[in-house]
């Protein structure tokens, strides 16, 4: 056999090189992120310390910045979205993984699913303004933009991630598991209650871990429907609030000087709790692979 | 061995006749309950789905024209217009962000696939998993911090950098995906005529997964050309065509940005253009998930 | 055919099986089955692999009710009560007619939990403990677990794992037991505790065991089934050929194909 040529070879080396950095680099971006999103916050962090996550107020002209009802607004709008979607979510992957209707329907009801989750979320915000929150004015005290059209939006959004990943979850339980409790006299739903959910629970878990990280940073909806109130805290509902997702989509752009720090340091939290839920979310995953 | 003799008490043992469906038992109208419930949840999961498509179709789709396609957007109070620039700044954005994002995310995934072995490749998943779960708006921010600050303009560039990182995760599994599924005897194959690493790859084993890596490409474009998080401050909005002769360094208009703009003000002209825009986004999406849904139902292996 | 009647003259039979046909989709994979399950016996089926006597096992619990292309024709009775009738509920017949499946299929439960469970869907109002412990005495299994009950059942070994959920199916109390090959992924010693755990339960149960090992039905069966399949369209299609006492069918079969299959000539 003849030695491979040394253009080959150099070539060979290279491509693998190339292909390694590639790799490194998404690990990079995720760095890069942070020490970036950390270093222009600094000027805030030193200037603002922790009292940023307890102050109410956020006034640019005096430069005084708190983020306290943005953080409220957001683990609340993201928490009651999550107790509509979790519970919807959940059975409509149990639905979509019992043997009701045909595999076809069955497709095509997944497929639908799915296209929940790719609707552009600017474009729910722009249904939230003109048909969700006008519909809920007649219905409810609500009078604008509010916490609850924001919640209900960020719940139909979370609501595809939590179906999709437990009915993932769901699939992977061992049909002898489902044949073994229905042979001991179990009906469908004891099985599904006592068997199947519980050994897809890490799935699940995780699901739902993911939709929240999803609901903590999700954007749109939020800023086109959430009323923008930075400064206080409201425990109805239907009293506008806002979210740091939001504060940063408003201000950002018209922003100058320490208002930049102030929303790179919002942007630092938010960056963090995303990351700890997504990360957690991860590692609950995993757990599962390995049993 | 020890088997206990036990006998097996009456206590618990049922009349073996006795085998008819009690409909009036807790068992069977707990069951009956449940699957009225889950039903109930899956009529309601598609409800917003058929809702929201309703309202875009009825309100955007009919104030479809060509003007809309060319003209520029209408100042307030003003009727008629377009988004054509939005248009052409959507597809640039989206443009430069693959161009970033599919080599980049193409060669990892090669590498994940190909030549990863062990930790490093298990760190890379890991760090894409995050990287994909990364709130949109931050990655905005990033890309504010890195580009607009550096340039000191607004620009397409800078909205192109954010999408890169926001399609990198979908191109980078989709592809670690397809690369996997391609069977092990056509590398063998090939590096048993004595072909090189890298000619295996590209060659061989890159072309077979192609139709699986352009479906994932065209699902992280179509997720791509509706994030608005990421454009507001990088790109920002313009009245205006894209400046050419300006490298593009200059506030461009996005088709998701006019959304945002116009759905927040009161004026009909614009409210009406937002429709017509959401209804463009929704039906790309739409389009490109069916395509992508029917590409994948015909493999190659 | 023989007449069962005949073979165990003292025995009711259980289940009672005339001209069952099965069906996946449109095609016959198990046609014209005629067998009477004798009470407080052993009953082993035998033959080939695809001659069907998995799927027969299955439609006598309604487990092949999450078949969706699964559809069956003819009569099959238990105690004179038509399994297939519309008012029947198959999980009450589950409940009567308890299975044993081929792979050990412990829940991922404690090893208390895996015995409780089919107790506990059922309404058991009795000593759950004392039920518990019954059950793995019964499966000669307490002496090994007893000191581990709030473990994991997945975390013993595989003849530990088949006897746990034997106890589990013992546990409520069923009329019948059925076994779809409860020995194919043990080894020969946890083999071997299994015969002797279905010689005890045979006592209080009647048993329906599938086995693809002659030796074990030669050993535990009072009644054996010999299966054997026909190719048909290219697909396989079982059929009971013979049906006699176990030694009959070991030592003077009337089929030439039994005679093959028990010398292992074939299958």
């Amino acid at each position: 056999m003849q030695p491979r040529a040394a253009s080959e070879r150099f070539f060979d080396t290279a491509f693998k090189r190339l292909a390694l950095i590639a790799a490194l680099a998404v690990a990079a971006a995720l760095l890069w992120i942070t020490c970036i999103v950390a270093l222009r916050a600094l000027p805030a962090l030193s200037e603002f310390g922790l009292e940023f996550l307890v102050t109410s107020t956020w006034n640019p002209p005096r430069n005084a910045y708190g983020i306290l009802p943005s953080m409220y607004g957001t683990v609340v709008s993201s928490v009651i979205a999550l107790m509509i979607s979790v519970p919807i979510g959940l059975g409509v992957a149990i639905f979509l993984s019992e043997d009701y209707i045909p595999p076809g329907v069955q497709r095509i009801l997944v497929f639908l699913v799915e296209l929940l989750a790719a609707v552009p979320s600017v474009v729910y915000g722009l249904w939230g303004i003109f048909v969700l929150i006008p519909f809920l004015k007649e219905i409810t005290p609500l009078r604008g933009p509010g916490m609850l059209p924001a919640a209900l939006i960020l719940a139909v959004m979370t609501l595809p991630i939590i179906a999709a990943l437990a009915r993932d979850a769901i699939s992977n339980v061992p049909i002898e598991l489902r044949q073994a409790s229905v042979g001991l006299g179990a009906t469908r739903w004891e099985t599904i209650f006592r068997v199947i959910v519980p050994a897809a629970s890490s799935g699940i878990i995780g699901g739902i871990m993911l939709a929240l990280g999803r609901a903590l940073g999700e954007t749109m909806a939020a800023t086109m429907l959430i009323g923008n109130s930075t400064n206080n805290i409201s425990l109805s509902v239907f009293a506008p609030s806002s979210t740091i997702a939001a504060l940063l989509a408003n201000q950002f752009a018209e922003a100058s000087g320490l208002q930049v720090a102030a929303l790179m340091y919002a942007a630092l939290i938010l960056f963090a709790i995303t990351l700890v839920v997504n990360i957690l979310a991860q590692v609950v995953i995993r757990r599962l692979q390995r049993i | 061995m020890t088997t206990d003799s036990v006998p097996k008490p009456a206590a618990f043992q049922l009349d073996p006749t006795q085998l008819q469906r009690d409909y009036g038992s807790p068992r069977i109208v707990f069951g009956l309950i449940m699957t009225g419930v889950s039903i109930l949840f899956m009529v309601l999961a598609l409800i917003p789905l058929g809702l929201v498509l309703y309202y875009v179709t009825i309100e955007g789709g009919s104030k479809l024209s060509w003007d809309l396609f060319v003209a520029l957007p209408p100042p307030p109070l003003v009727e008629g217009g377009g988004f054509g620039n939005a248009l052409v700044g959507t597809i640039i954005m989206v443009a430069i962000g693959a161009a970033i994002s599919v080599p980049v995310g193409v060669m990892a995934a090669i590498y994940l696939a190909e030549f990863g072995t062990g930790k490093i490749a298990d760190w890379v998943r890991f760090a894409n998993k995050v990287l994909s779960g990364v709130p949109s708006i931050i990655v905005g921010v990033f890309a504010y911090a890195v580009l607009v600050v550096t340039f000191r303009t607004y620009s397409a560039w800078a909205g192109g950098f954010a999408m890169a990182i926001l399609m990198l995760p979908t191109i980078i599994a989709s592809t670690d995906e397809a690369l996997k599924l391609v069977p092990q005897e056509v590398r063998q194959a090939s590096v048993g005529i004595g072909a090189n690493d890298y000619q295996t790859v590209l060659r061989v084993v890159l072309p077979a997964a192609v139709p699986a890596i352009v479906t994932g490409v065209t699902l992280a474009v179509a997720r791509a050309a509706g994030e608005t998080a990421p454009l507001i401050f990088t790109a920002l909005f313009t009245q205006f065509w894209p400046n050419w002769s300006n490298w593009l360094l200059e506030p461009t208009a996005s088709l998701s940005v006019m959304v945002y703009n116009f759905a927040i003000v009161p004026f009909e002209n614009q409210q009406e253009m937002a429709f017509a825009g959401s209804f463009v986004l929704v039906f790309f999406v739409l389009l490109t998930s069916v395509a992508a849904r029917l590409a994948t139902a015909r493999r190659v292996y | 055919m023989a007449d069962e009647q005949a073979i165990f003259p003292d025995s009711e039979p259980v289940i009672d099986v005339e001209n069952w046909n099965v069906y996946y989709g449109d095609f016959l994979a198990l046609k014209g089955i005629f067998l009477k399950v004798p009470k407080n016996k052993v009953t082993a089926f035998i033959g080939p692999s695809g001659c069907g006597k998995s799927t027969l096992l299955r439609c006598f619990n309604r487990l092949n009710d999450l078949i969706p292309i699964f559809r069956a024709e003819g009569r099959m009775t238990y105690h004179d009560q038509d399994l297939y009738a519309s008012d029947v509920d198959p999980v009450q017949v589950r409940r009567r007619i308890g299975m044993v499946f081929q792979k050990p299929n412990p829940f991922p439960k404690s090893i208390y939990d895996n015995i409780a469970y089919g107790a506990r869907v059922n309404g058991y109002q009795g000593d759950m403990d004392e039920l518990v412990e019954r059950s793995l005495r019964q499966a000669a299994l307490w002496e090994e677990v007893k000191d581990k009950l709030k473990q994991s059942g997945t975390a013993i070994s595989g003849g530990q794992q088949q006897r746990l959920c034997i106890a589990r199916t013992v546990a409520v109390q069923p009329d019948v037991v059925l076994m779809d090959e409860p020995c194919a992924s043990l080894d020969p010693i946890s083999t071997l505790k299994v015969e002797e755990l279905i010689h005890q339960l045979k006592e209080n149960y009647t048993i329906i065991i599938v086995t693809h090992n002659m030796q074990q039905a030669s050993r535990v069966a009072d009644l054996t089934a010999f299966f054997n399949v026909q190719v048909v369209d290219g697909k396989r299609q079982g059929y009971l050929a013979e049906v006699d006492r176990t030694e009959v069918i070991f030592q003077n079969p009337k089929e030439e194909a039994t005679q093959q299959y028990v010398s292992g000539r074939f299958g």
